[in-house]
């Protein structure tokens, strides 16, 4: 699996043929829509948690929001990348994409403070998972902020231009989306997988005391 | 009222009880006994509704409206008085003729010459008093308390004794205490915690 | 309605215990005071009108954070949010009667900082001033579900910021927007928003937030 990842990720961009800005563009979006998929998983496990009141989700969760906000520093990293190429500079506040993800990126990084300061058990599985629910309340309402922001914020310097997608550089982003996904749910069965491990170990070792 | 069988509870890793078998019939009145950290207030907070079971079988046939639950800590409001305190709870435990509720339960408790002062500023005797009239303030069918008897002076455990002996039968009690012979007459059933 | 009777009997024991204790509110009045002082000497002269309302909405969201910090502290004295927690009333009314007494801080304290901004600095309309009482109600709203999960853990001084801050930055947008643009009420709509979704999201969550 790793190697059918490996290729598709590098034939993608070898098929783009435009210069480094656009190569970018197809991981950077990708990855920031996986990103967005792993943070609306990690609401949807919280949500299941708060129902149906089994810890096996609380773990869910948090893999996959801890997979979402590498995403998202993926995302802010390849944005600045895609930034410098295009228009020269590391950063850049016109692009309401990026603000968003800033935003959200602090957001979910609290999310860890908070797990980590909180004991081991219901209340911080509890506290998580409706903490998990807000960041999904907040993404929408953070892009509309964003947006309405711009009135009073510098006004937009460069024009956010999005390529227009012929046949097969469409073909080339979707190639690239199926593998970033991919990669995506690969870490995440990885990381729970290990976790889940961790937990049963620790369990055994109890049990023979 | 209350049937549990090998119930568990445990904070993440850490496991504070483990195959725990209790039953308590209506009107029955259980001692808990065990040392410290054996897991006594955790079974307490699990019969009072404040924790649920991780693992096992617990039912507490009763209604949170009819529960009353006295901890370790007085679950009182320090910078009110005893009357505004109790007035606070009658109203949310909807305690009907709450008033004079309020004022019998002082006055069995000898509360009422201070029922206007702030709690910051009684002793540990008299708040713990006020813990109890806040846990029987709506008299309630069940009753769960947590080692009730420490803090109290002579006189204070004096009412206590006569408060339970009156509840008794008539409403189900379950009780930790280090001092089990204290409680030895009123006992159904007593449990002893590893 | 008992759930009504509640909330008020709760809101009426918050203001009740401030009004005993005086920690909270003298605090928040200070710190809000003191910030907007700091404030004249952070902002250059030629820095243009609107950044002082960028600064008064900072001077907001801080010393809302202030009072929301010690939103629980009675609470936490003696154990009494379990004996909150235990009584059959709904759990999400002890959120509300929290939130409405928070606000309630954050509005005296706002009583007195407005004015002195005016006097400091720019002058505020209606718009502006909506849009300081509906970012109050959102802050408030969210800031007491996450200050009691902070209440919980270690350092909680420093978590309750840092949960905080994200979900306040819609907040501060709406504000100043509301102060600064021609179109204000498109912003007054946005914090109706940000308030309508992020308060009932509160008032449902907050029954998970305080049992096991």
């Amino acid at each position: 699996m790793g190697l059918a990842l490996v290729l598709a990720l590098i034939v993608a961009p070898e098929d783009a043929d435009q210069g480094i800005s656009q190569r970018i563009f197809y991981i950077h979006v990708p990855i920031a829509l996986t990103a967005y998929f792993c943070f609306g998983l990690g609401a949807v496990k919280a949500l299941l948690l708060l129902w149906r009141g089994d810890e096996r989700y609380d773990l869910e969760s948090y893999v996959a929001i801890h997979q979402g906000t590498i995403f998202g520093a993926l995302t802010l990293i390849t944005g600045a990348i895609w930034a410098k190429a295009s228009w020269g500079v590391w950063w850049t506040w016109s692009s309401n994409q990026l603000v968003l993800f800033l935003v959200l990126f602090l957001f979910y990084c609290a999310y860890f403070m908070l797990r980590y300061s909180l004991e081991d058990g219901p209340r911080r599985a509890r506290s998580s998972a409706v903490y998990a629910l807000f960041g999904v309340a907040l993404i929408p309402v953070s892009f509309l902020a964003i947006r309405l922001a711009e009135d009073f914020i510098h006004p937009t310097v460069f024009t956010r231009d999005g390529p227009q997608m012929s046949g097969t550089m469409f073909a080339t982003f979707v190639v690239s989306w199926g593998a970033v996904t991919l990669l995506a749910y690969v870490l995440y069965r990885v990381e729970l997988a290990g976790k889940r491990l961790d937990a049963d170990l620790r369990e055994l070792r109890e049990a023979l005391q | 009222m209350i049937r549990g069988r090998d119930v568990e509870k445990r904070y993440g890793r850490k496991r504070v009880l483990r195959g725990v078998d209790i039953a308590v019939p209506r009107g029955g009145f259980a001692v808990v006994t065990g040392a410290n950290g054996s897991g006594k207030t955790t079974l307490l907070r699990l019969l009072a509704g404040l924790a649920l079971a991780t693992r096992g079988d617990l039912v507490v046939d009763v209604d949170r409206s009819q529960i009353g639950y006295l901890a370790h800590e007085p679950l009182v409001y320090r910078e009110l008085t005893a009357m505004e305190n109790l007035d606070l709870f009658g109203r949310l435990y909807r305690v009907p003729e709450r008033r004079e509720r309020i004022g019998m339960l002082l006055e069995r408790f000898t509360l009422w010459e201070v029922r206007n002062e702030r709690v910051s500023t009684y002793s540990r005797g008299m708040t713990q008093r006020l813990a109890l009239c806040r846990a029987l303030l709506h008299d309630p069918d069940l009753l769960v308390l947590d080692e009730p008897y420490s803090a109290l002076d002579e006189d204070g455990a004096a009412v206590l004794d006569a408060e339970l002996e009156g509840l008794a039968g008539k409403h189900t009690v379950v009780l930790a205490t280090h001092d089990p012979d204290r409680v030895a007459q009123l006992q159904t059933a007593r449990l002893a915690l590893a | 309605m008992t759930y009504l009777a509640d909330v008020a009997a709760l809101t009426r024991k918050d203001l009740r215990v401030e009004l005993r204790g005086r920690d909270t509110l003298p605090a928040m009045l200070l710190f809000v005071l003191s910030t907007l002082v700091v404030f004249h000497f952070a902002i250059p002269d030629d820095a243009g009108e609107s950044a002082a309302y960028g600064l008064l909405w900072v001077a907001i969201v801080f010393t809302a954070l202030l009072g929301l910090a010690r939103a629980w502290v009675p609470e936490q004295e003696h154990g009494v949010l379990d004996g909150l927690v235990l009584a059959p009333c709904d759990r999400s009314a002890i959120w509300l009667g929290k939130t409405l007494a928070t606000l309630a801080f954050l509005l005296a304290a706002q009583a007195v900082a407005l004015p002195v901004f005016v006097l400091f600095f720019e002058p505020l309309d209606a718009t502006a001033l909506a849009g300081v009482l509906l970012a109050d109600i959102g802050i408030c709203a969210v800031g007491s579900l996450m200050s009691a999960m902070a209440a919980a853990a270690r350092a909680r001084e420093v978590l309750l910021p840092l949960l905080v801050l994200p979900l306040a930055i819609p907040l501060v947008v709406g504000g100043v927007g509301a102060a600064v643009s021609a179109d204000g009420e498109r912003f007054l709509l946005f914090l109706l928003l940000y308030d309508a979704v992020f308060a009932v999201l509160s008032w449902a969550s907050f029954e998970y937030v305080v049992t096991e």
